[in-house]
């Protein structure tokens, strides 16, 4: 206990050591708040769900903050919706059985840009006849603009841009055109959004007992949320905070599972000696034969590319490398010490004197190996998943990169796409590179002057 | 003369000195012969195990089977002259075509019979015929899909490699004699940045030179359409090698610095260096004769296995580039399940491995006077 403090206090002295430890810490939150907040059925359905799941966000679109960053503000995305009361909603009984329903929604807009596309998801009651909404639109400068009249049924979707009849009554020829006229004042010489509080009024009305409207309004920006959103609309948030347990998982259970493996096959092999030894020794150099990622991609693509079984077939692959040599020969050299003598001299038992005597002595050269070797093995995860074999379920942050190699990010100029998980898995690697480093530092203390 | 009394031969009977000649000779031939089998039966398990993997153990074969049958049929049915065809005679004649589409590709025997005939046209270097891919000239011959793809490889992983071993050996030498200095506090500030692979720098020098500055080509190998002049073929080509080779020296040159000059320095504080230097020798001689001589050999290694690393190519880094390689094609292969190209390039990394790490015996003994072949 006393050893380890004291490793601990030598330790805080690096500052490698301390920054590996900070950011090592800083994504154990991240993943602990993620697997928290975040069931994993909930984040499979979120990752996988469909179009139902992503509605409410844009494509392509940036995190929100990027307009902290930017002269020309673009707009953030929202929805809001009358079901959860985030619209005013007022209900007004009519003459037999009719009502009206007012929705209205007003919003701030003080951007410079033009957001995606607006729609609105009308969901209503009735037994026979369909209830009528008339939608409209005033602007901050007093304008009001006719949206649409029309019929609804029990679930209906009204997209802006899409509207012809829209179309025609703001004289624009395209959707993109048409959504901007939704913003400029017509009269300005130079076409800007003008900038002020816009209003969404929706005025229905029911004609049967029991019947109602309700509706959402979706507000596509350019911007979204912390981290944006991809091709499909999913929300980046997700696989960034999700990729994080499973990145740390694969590596550390990769790691350790590996040089704990190794360590003590070496143990068993270099103590029993004879044909024990000698087959291990030849089970290492046919390793050394097989290739090992085009093992790893023919499982992945032959077999199952379940990150369980990628990580079994990486462990199964690296115990017989090069290093159970550099092990057993280490072996060898404690085999002969008197202390080992003394165990034998009192009878211990040789699995006693593998677990308890040989293998805590090489503790102090694990540590570091196991500590280094960690961001190999979550780059090899993201590298996996980069050449598509990445988990088909969960979502991870090799699978983002692969998605956005794939729909062109960095010719489209879409970098958030990509910088974002590379950041985390750059973070990764540096934090337990460093900490590693430190590590090898303290517990070989011939490294310690050089 | 001095000279002459060092050249005359020790005074020894010639007898004593033949059977001191034909041990060695006996040693090392005894040596030599054992390794030899334990490399080839290691080979041999090793390719072995790949094809039974390649295989899935004979389920590739089923889906070869299912393959054969579907566009057999398909393409039957889909050929008017069969259309008005007798139902019993058209089956027939399908059936007959897929028995011999899959003699063709032997899958009319069981498969531990056509697995142990891989094993040997593996081992005997016949790489057969590749059972879905084509050369780009339209070849299905193993051997010649996989060199048509060797030079751009040997392209990428040779100037990367060898640049990457020469500039880390030399610059870690240099730093190990001023050790402590502002650059070697760099160089092992930087270290952990080698824990990211080659691909990775590769996306952040794709996103620099080629999305933002716009002055390197995002990949591939050559310009389209690719210039008709060789020397202008030439330099487009070497404009689309900086990038990946630069991703791949970066990606290690730090980490690959600090463990050659920790290595020097380990063996800079021996005491026989510290001699030569009281000694008063030249630093350029105590570098060479005390520090270069005894880490000649881990050098040697090293670059040998750096040399056959060559071959196998950077599968990942090939991809984010789009650099025509081995490792594309390799990748490429198991997802067509193309058994001979995945087995034959396997075998030849097998083969330069086990006669590297065979030679490499020898080396040590030529460039160690301490090493003895087959000694203990």
């Amino acid at each position: 206990m006393n050893a380890l403090k004291n490793s601990f206090r030598e330790l805080v002295r690096y500052p490698s050591a301390v920054v590996g430890l900070v950011v090592i810490l800083f994504l154990l939150v991240i993943s602990i708040y993620a697997l928290a907040t975040i069931p994993y059925n909930e984040a499979v359905r979120l990752w996988r769900g469909g179009e139902d799941v992503w509605y409410q966000n844009p494509k392509y679109a940036p995190p929100a903050w990027f307009n902290v960053f930017s002269s020309k503000k673009e707009p953030v995305s929202f929805f809001v919706s009358s079901a959860n009361g985030s619209m005013t909603k007022t209900v007004t009984p009519g003459a037999q059985g009719s009502s009206t329903v007012d929705i209205n929604y007003s919003f701030d807009y003080s951007y410079d840009g033009y957001p995606q596309e607006m729609i609105l998801y009308f969901t209503t009651k009735f037994s026979e006849k369909l209830p009528f909404v008339s939608v409209s639109w005033i602007t901050p400068d007093g304008r009001k603009i006719r949206i649409a009249d029309m019929a609804v049924d029990r679930k209906q979707t009204y997209r802006f841009s899409q509207d012809p009849r829209l179309q025609k009554r703001l004289k624009t020829d395209n959707a993109v055109m048409l959504i901007q006229a939704l913003f400029v004042d017509p009269k300005a010489k130079n076409p800007l959004p003008i900038k002020g509080q816009y209003q969404l009024v929706i005025t229905g009305t029911t004609f049967e007992a029991g019947s109602d409207i309700d509706a959402e309004f979706v507000f596509h920006g350019q911007l979204y949320g912390w981290a944006g959103t991809d091709l499909y609309r999913r929300d980046l948030l997700l696989p960034l905070l999700w990729g994080t347990p499973v990145a740390l998982a694969f590596g550390l259970i990769a790691a350790l599972g590996t040089s704990l493996l190794t360590m003590i096959i070496a143990a068993v092999g270099s103590w029993y000696g004879g044909w024990l030894d000698e087959l291990i020794q030849r089970i290492t150099e046919i390793n050394l034969v097989l290739p090992f990622l085009a093992i790893l991609i023919m499982v992945g693509t032959f077999y199952s590319r379940s990150i369980w079984v990628i990580l079994g077939v990486t462990v199964l692959l690296s115990i017989f490398s090069g290093q159970i040599k550099t092990y057993r020969a280490i072996f060898l050299q404690s085999k002969e010490s008197p202390y080992i003598e003394a165990a034998r001299a009192y009878g211990a038992s040789n699995v006693r004197i593998i677990f308890s005597y040989l293998i805590p002595r090489m503790i102090p050269l694990l540590i570091p190996a196991l500590v280094s070797s960690v961001p190999s093995f979550v780059f090899l995860e993201a590298s996996l998943a980069v050449l598509g074999l990445g988990d088909p379920v969960l979502p991870t942050w090799g699978k983002i990169i692969e998605n956005a190699f794939a729909d062109g990010a960095l010719y489209s100029g879409r970098y958030y796409w990509v910088l974002e998980p590379a950041v985390l898995l750059m973070l990764t690697g540096l934090g337990f590179a460093m900490l590693g480093f430190a590590l090898d530092r303290i517990f070989n203390p011939r490294l310690r002057d050089i | 003369m001095a000279a002459e009394t060092l050249t005359t031969p020790a005074p020894s009977s010639p007898t004593t000195r033949k059977s001191l000649a034909n041990s060695t000779f006996a040693r090392v031939a005894r040596y030599s012969a054992l390794r030899l089998v334990t490399m080839i039966v290691t080979v041999t398990i090793g390719v072995y195990l790949t094809i039974m993997i390649a295989n899935m153990g004979g389920y590739v074969d089923t889906i070869m089977r299912n393959e054969i049958r579907d566009n057999t049929t398909q393409s039957f049915l889909a050929n008017p002259a069969f259309r008005n065809l007798d139902p019993v005679v058209r089956q027939k004649l399908i059936q007959a075509k897929i028995a011999s589409q899959e003699e063709r590709l032997g899958l009319n025997k069981p498969f531990a019979v056509r697995s142990i005939n891989y094993l040997r046209n593996a081992l005997t270097l016949n790489l057969g015929r590749a059972t879905n891919m084509t050369s780009d000239q339209g070849s299905k011959e193993v051997r010649l899909i996989l060199l048509e793809r060797l030079p751009a490889t040997l392209l990428l992983t040779g100037s990367s490699e060898l640049i990457l071993f020469f500039a880390s050996v030399f610059i870690a030498l240099s730093l190990s004699r001023k050790y402590g200095s502002f650059l070697d506090k760099l160089t092992i500030a930087f270290s952990p940045t080698s824990a990211a692979p080659p691909w990775f720098y590769g996306i952040f020098f794709i996103l620099i030179f080629a999305a933002i500055l716009k002055v390197l080509p995002f990949g591939g190998l050559v310009d389209s359409p690719p210039p008709d002049n060789t020397v202008d073929y030439g330099l487009s080509v070497l404009k689309h090698l900086i990038l990946p080779a630069s991703a791949v020296i970066v990606s290690s040159i730090f980490l690959s610095i600090y463990n050659w000059r920790t290595f020097f320095l380990i063996y800079s504080s021996e005491d026989y260096v510290e001699m030569a230097k009281a000694k008063g020798l030249p630093p350029r001689d105590v570098e060479r004769r005390y520090i270069l001589r005894p880490t000649m050999p881990t050098i040697v290694t090293n670059f040998a296995l750096l040399v056959i690393t060559l071959w196998t190519g950077f599968t990942i880094t090939e991809t984010v580039f789009l650099w025509p390689g081995l490792g594309i094609t390799l990748f490429r292969a198991i997802g067509f399940y193309d058994t001979p190209v995945i087995v034959g390039s396997t075998i030849i990394y097998a083969y330069l491995l086990a006669i590297t790490v065979f030679l490499l015996d020898f080396v040590y003994a030529l460039v160690d006077p301490r090493v003895k072949v087959g000694g203990n």
